[in-house]
């Protein structure tokens, strides 16, 4: 995640050597600047990191089983034992949390991961493909982003009931064509560059170019959509959980955390808060640490 | 109406890259002009041209300010002025003629709008006024219709037009001082006179103070009463024109003399000339868009192109923007299709598209493109870029690969420490000459070079030359030498080839065609291209106004 880059070696140097045409930079690539990393990049990553790391190693951390019924006050408040209360059924919502978070990051990281994968994929390969091929794949992508996401989610919900696969297929076929749409874009301008002539000139076939010529000249972008439809997704199964059809009890995903628990909200407890706030400073991580990454891309192509 | 005197002491400029430390880009400048002398800042890129014409109308680019020193416009000091006062004075009394007009023009309005613009914004004359002083401007400046020129919308004016529509916008003003940066170098030769000559006209006329920006000695010397040679940001030599001609001081100086004057650079190209033909072209013909029932493109690029390139021999192309020279060079790559005609290769029959093309006929031609920066791969390192040809073309050990690609850089003068560096961080002509080994890693008969030395400075591209000139009677390779300069064809090319219009007018051995033309439009492209000597410009007969017949002689 941490971003070095180089910067062109310092110029106003190599006038010194200026010598017919072979002017020699005097400071070695080994003194690459570094970029400054911002104090938003630094939060980004530090809230993005721990909630990956709470998906990962959370459960190991929780103080009790997460169905387990600890105690006889509902909605309650902050205490030792119970750090950040109880739920409606008197459970323990610090390992409820640790335990959710798995699901609302893990899902949302795979079904990101994958979106990205399809819709890059293919916006890449069909750059170099014969110009009917392309127009037909491109067409197929557009017909899929004119539907709604929150709305083909809940048609394919109500079709086929809800699991945990049909909730990542739901969220990969909302959000491949963006994908596909951002990546062909990118790799149309790519493809006209002289690098790619000169391959393409040299007799090399159109994986090589796709994979070695063009997509190394792209994936900061397309990771910086990856980010972005991560947090979209995020967003997306909680809602989707809010609304009872997401991952469904005993197990609970932060979405769900906040709607079993919104009984509580006039009360101000502690239950619907803190899965609210997950979610807030999950998203809000992923945000900043995006921001911070495309900045500093932007400063590289100075 | 009168230009104002402009002094400038010890002007320092630093500027602060990302992530570094602040640097000193331009340091202790010093020169005086009096009321409407020219002076002009040559140097090559990054030599701090632009950055000190800025500074006289107080701006510094973004990341970059004015550390210390002074610029004094007539009773103004122009870097003791408030933001309030700087404003008034940008645009008014010191106006900003830029390289690429096309850019500079708003496309959505009208010409006359946009010329008189800063008159209006200043409060300097009514929209009447202003509109009768646009009008005279123009015919000052030779534009064509200068009633209603401007009417018209920046795209339906040429490129030439519309850098003389931009002289009006910064003399309509009556402005103490213009700045001029490099605003002939975007334009082809031939019309590089008619706007040089009529810039030249209006600024006598008027008295005008100028600075004019350029990296090109001969369009200064037509121009110009004094020169400033800058390098890295600091003065090498100052004087009148004449004597910087005449006798150089600095050794600097002499090295960009001696790059501009192509008879002094090389002697003239040895023919290695085997006599064995290499490439044929029969009858070509080149287009775009859809067909008509004849078979012929509606959009028609290059016509009836008949050539010969035998081994070791180099072709020389030559021709103004759009005259399809690098149509020519792609069709021979197998990038575009030809319509008609045939191209034969090795004797034997070329595929118009890359798909019918042998691994073999592939690794025979290469293509060197203009810009290196779009020609190498940004994510690749240099080994990797000279690697790859190895790996597609030739069954090698990685331990004979490693040793090629050494070679390889030797031969083109790289040491071998660049070998681990990405593109970025190589310098413009290091560039260009990783794209030539790139090319030369194929072991070609046919190298197609497009303008390869056009985005070079001078200095480099005269060492690029060199280095071509030596390869071909090293390797025995062949060049097709697209370019539109033509002191770099003469150095390097045996026959010569010029396009006009997608048809050729005119080949022939290099020296019967250049030094004997017999077509009226391979005359004006000749004579258009500005020689090292102050007057040329008058002695200069051609003008776009006398347009050429398409017809060969």
């Amino acid at each position: 995640m941490n971003n070095t880059k180089a910067i062109p070696s310092a110029k106003g140097n190599t006038h010194q050597h200026a010598m017919a045409g072979s002017r020699l930079p005097i400071t070695s690539p080994k003194q690459r600047n570094r970029s400054r990393l911002q104090l938003t990049r630094w939060i980004g990553l530090g809230l993005f990191s721990f909630w990956l790391l709470v998906a990962m190693f959370g459960p190991l951390f929780a103080p009790y089983p997460m169905g387990a019924f600890v105690s006889d006050q509902i909605y309650g408040g902050a205490s030792a034992a119970h750090l950040l209360g109880t739920d409606y059924m008197g459970r323990d919502m610090l390992s409820r949390i640790l335990t959710g978070a798995r699901y609302t990051v893990g899902l949302a990281l795979v079904a990101a991961l994958l979106s990205t994968l399809v819709g890059a994929g293919f916006g890449m390969l069909t750059v170099l493909l014969p110009h009917w091929l392309e127009e037909s794949i491109r067409r197929i992508f557009d017909t899929l982003i004119s539907i709604p996401s929150k709305m083909m989610a809940l048609v394919m919900v109500s079709a086929f009931g809800t699991s945990i696969p049909l909730l990542i297929l739901a969220a990969v076929l909302s959000y491949a064509p963006g994908s596909f749409r951002i990546a062909h874009s990118l790799a149309k301008n790519l493809a006209t560059l002289e690098y790619v002539q000169v391959a393409r000139t040299r007799g090399e076939g159109r994986l090589y170019i796709a994979a070695v010529e063009i997509f190394p000249n792209m994936i900061q972008p397309v990771l910086t959509d990856m980010g972005m439809r991560f947090v979209f997704i995020v967003l997306l199964l909680s809602g989707m959980s809010f609304l009872g059809l997401g991952v469904q009890p005993p197990v609970a995903d932060l979405g769900s955390l906040v709607r079993e628990n919104i009984g509580g909200l006039s009360q101000g407890a502690l239950a619907v808060i803190a899965p609210a706030l997950a979610i807030g400073s999950l998203t809000v991580g992923a945000n900043l640490l995006i921001d911070s990454l495309s900045n500093s891309r932007d400063n590289q192509k100075e | 109406m009168q230009g104002e005197s402009l002094t400038v002491r010890d002007l320092d400029i630093r500027a602060t890259p990302p992530g570094e430390d602040e640097r000193t880009i331009v340091s202790q400048i010093n020169f005086a002009l009096k009321p409407g002398e020219v002076m002009a800042l040559i140097g090559e890129s990054g030599s701090g041209k632009t950055t000190i014409a800025l500074a006289m109308m107080g701006y510094a680019r973004r990341g970059c300010r004015i550390a210390g020193g002074s610029v004094q416009l007539g009773e103004t000091d122009i870097l003791s002025l408030s933001a309030v006062d700087t404003r008034a004075l940008r645009g008014h009394r010191v106006t900003y003629i830029a390289q690429s007009a096309a850019a500079a023009f708003n496309p959505s309005r009208r010409l006359m709008d946009q010329v008189i613009e800063g008159a209006l914004i200043h409060g300097f004359l009514d929209r009447q006024q202003a509109q009768q002083k646009a009008i005279q401007l123009f015919g000052e400046l030779a534009l064509p219709d200068p009633e209603h020129i401007g009417n018209r919308y920046p795209h339906q004016v040429s490129g030439g037009q519309l850098q003389r529509l931009m002289a009006a916008m910064a003399l309509i003003t009556d402005p103490a001082l213009v700045i001029l940066d490099e605003p002939t170098t975007a334009l082809d030769v031939t019309t590089q006179v008619d706007v040089l000559r009529a810039f030249k006209r209006v600024m006598r006329e008027r008295g005008t103070t100028a600075l004019y920006v350029s990296h090109d000695l001969a369009v200064v010397a037509q121009i110009a009463d004094h020169v400033l040679v800058l390098q890295a940001g600091e003065e090498q030599e100052q004087g009148p024109i004449a004597q910087i001609l005449e006798q150089p001081n600095h050794a600097y100086t002499r090295s960009l003399l001696a790059a501009a004057r192509p008879e002094i650079r090389s002697s003239s190209p040895v023919s290695s000339s085997t006599g064995d033909e290499l490439l044929r072209i029969d009858d070509l013909q080149v287009g775009y868009g859809h067909c008509n029932r004849r078979g012929e493109p509606e959009n028609i690029v290059l016509d009836h192109i008949q050539l010969r390139i035998d081994r070791g021999q180099a072709l020389g192309v030559i021709g103004e923007s759009g005259s399809g020279k690098s149509t020519l060079a792609r069709a021979v790559a197998g990038l575009v299709a030809p319509s008609r005609g045939e191209v034969q290769f090795n004797s034997r029959e070329l595929s118009p598209t890359l798909r019918g093309r042998t691994a073999d006929q592939f690794r025979r031609i290469q293509i060197v493109f203009q810009s290196a920066d779009n020609a190498l791969n940004p994510a690749h390192s240099v080994r990797r870029l000279l690697n790859r040809p190895l790996e597609t073309y030739f069954q090698m050990s990685r331990e004979a690969r490693k040793r090629r690609v050494e070679e390889l850089m030797d031969l083109v003068k790289l040491p071998r420490t660049l070998l681990d560096r990405k593109p970025s961080e190589l310098s413009g002509g290091q560039k260009q000459r990783v794209n030539l080994a790139r090319a030369l890693a194929a072991e070609p008969d046919l190298i197609l070079c497009d303008e390869v030395t056009s985005a070079l400075d001078t200095v480099v591209g005269a060492a690029i030359l060199e280095l071509l000139a030596e390869l071909r009677r090293e390797l025995g390779v062949a060049y097709l030498f697209i370019s539109h300069d033509i002191s770099t064809v003469r150095s390097l090319c045996d026959d010569v080839m010029v396009l006009y219009q997608g048809e050729c007018v005119e080949f022939g051995p290099c020296s019967t065609v250049l030094n004997q033309p017999q077509h009226d439009y391979t005359r004006k492209l000749i004579g258009s291209v500005p020689e090292l000597k102050p007057g040329w410009l008058e002695a200069c007969q051609w003008s776009t106004h006398t347009q050429p017949s398409t017809a060969p002689a």
